[in-house]
């Protein structure tokens, strides 16, 4: 008599229990064609840098500043957060992540001493700049000059172009023509060695050759 | 195979040379796999290797299909298969750093790692999706938007 009356009470929270299951299931199908399957994942940067992402959606905000923090957006406002991981990631964006172009990686070339001969070290660094290319599909360089803090900001960003001109000059010399190259000026806003202003520094005036 | 492939494009690459990199382009494809197209002003070309991206292109890849293609600012941006990527606005300033990325994925899978823009200003770069529109703090980011499966 006992027995049967338990196997009837488990029965009914049982069923409870799965209704209370069903409910999110429910409003995904109230929200009916509108509904989205959108995913918004923040990656750990490759340096070891992480940086946020903010995803807005009808009037809602979330701010992602965790690796592998998600964001999943069913319908306009319906923003709800969740963890993810490296293999759930692979798997949802493979062919994506799989077709990220190459990093660019950037060479820093020297001069000796009121020359435009490249210092013993620099002309190695030619070397590996032509390895660089030759690895890469449709390859590009950018070569882009800096200057120290001595003079105006306006002379600097002249100064520094005129630095990658030449430069360029140079490369197109050593028969490297065969890509796209480009120049840029940086004048005195990326110092190699941070300085007051009017600070000679020799590793500041350098020209950085990006290939990508 | 590969060394053949490169004396072939070398000529026309040299025939661009320093003046078309002067040109404004925002980036070039730099993977290319399966069906990939760039939509540009009601045409469609092939989104191949060493294809030129600019602002107001659209990408489209079939099922098979995917893209990768790294910006004036450094900038890698890849779209997985059936995908549609629209590039609304792309100003770089090589000097300062300053300027917009503005894209918008209506369909599909998107990666980015970004670049030059979103260092100099955390507001330079914005993705849009049919249903939220995402702020970039320097950082990698993925990005999935479609309607949900039945």
């Amino acid at each position: 008599m006992f027995v049967p009356a338990r196997r009837k009470t488990d029965v009914r929270s049982a069923s409870a229990r799965s209704l209370v299951g069903l409910a999110p299931l429910a409003l995904l199908l109230l929200a009916g064609c509108a509904s989205r399957n959108d995913l918004y994942v923040l990656l750990p940067g490759q340096d070891g840098k992480i940086g946020a992402l903010i995803v807005s959606s009808g009037g809602e905000r979330r701010v992602l500043d965790q690796p592998y923090a998600a964001a999943s957006v069913t319908s306009p406002g319906r923003v709800e957060g969740r963890a993810t991981s490296e293999a759930e990631v692979r798997q949802a964006f493979g062919p994506a992540l799989a077709a990220q172009p190459t990093r660019p990686v950037s060479f820093f070339l020297y001069f000796l001493a009121d020359t435009d001969e490249l210092t013993p070290d620099s002309k190695r660094v030619v070397g590996q700049i032509f390895a660089e290319i030759a690895r890469r599909p449709a390859p590009e360089i950018v070569v882009i000059g800096h200057t120290d803090r001595v003079g105006a900001v306006a002379y600097n960003d002249a100064l520094s172009l005129k630095r990658a001109e030449k430069v360029r000059d140079d490369l197109l010399k050593l028969a490297i023509p065969k890509v796209r190259i480009s120049v840029a000026g940086r004048g005195e806003r990326e110092p190699l060695v941070p300085t007051a202003d009017e600070v000679s520094e020799p590793r500041n005036r350098r020209v950085e050759i990006s290939v990508r | 195979m590969r060394s053949g492939f490169i004396a072939l494009i070398l000529p026309i690459a040299l025939t661009f040379g320093v003046a078309a990199a002067a040109a404004e382009d925002a980036g070039h494809v730099k993977v290319s796999n399966g069906a990939a197209q760039i939509e540009r002003a009601g045409q469609r070309l092939p989104a191949a290797v060493g294809q030129a991206v600019q602002q107001g292109d659209v990408v489209i890849t079939g099922a098979d299909g995917s893209v990768g293609i790294t910006f004036r600012d450094n900038s890698l941006v890849s779209v997985g298969p059936d995908s549609v990527l629209s590039i609304d606005r792309f100003v770089f300033n090589s000097t300062t750093h300053q300027g917009n990325f503005d894209s918008s994925l209506k369909q599909g899978t998107l990666a980015v790692v970004s670049g030059k823009l979103a260092k100099q200003s955390p507001e330079a770069m914005k993705v849009k999706t049919p249903a939220a529109i995402l702020g970039v703090r320097g950082t990698e980011f993925l990005v999935r938007t479609g309607p949900a499966k039945d």
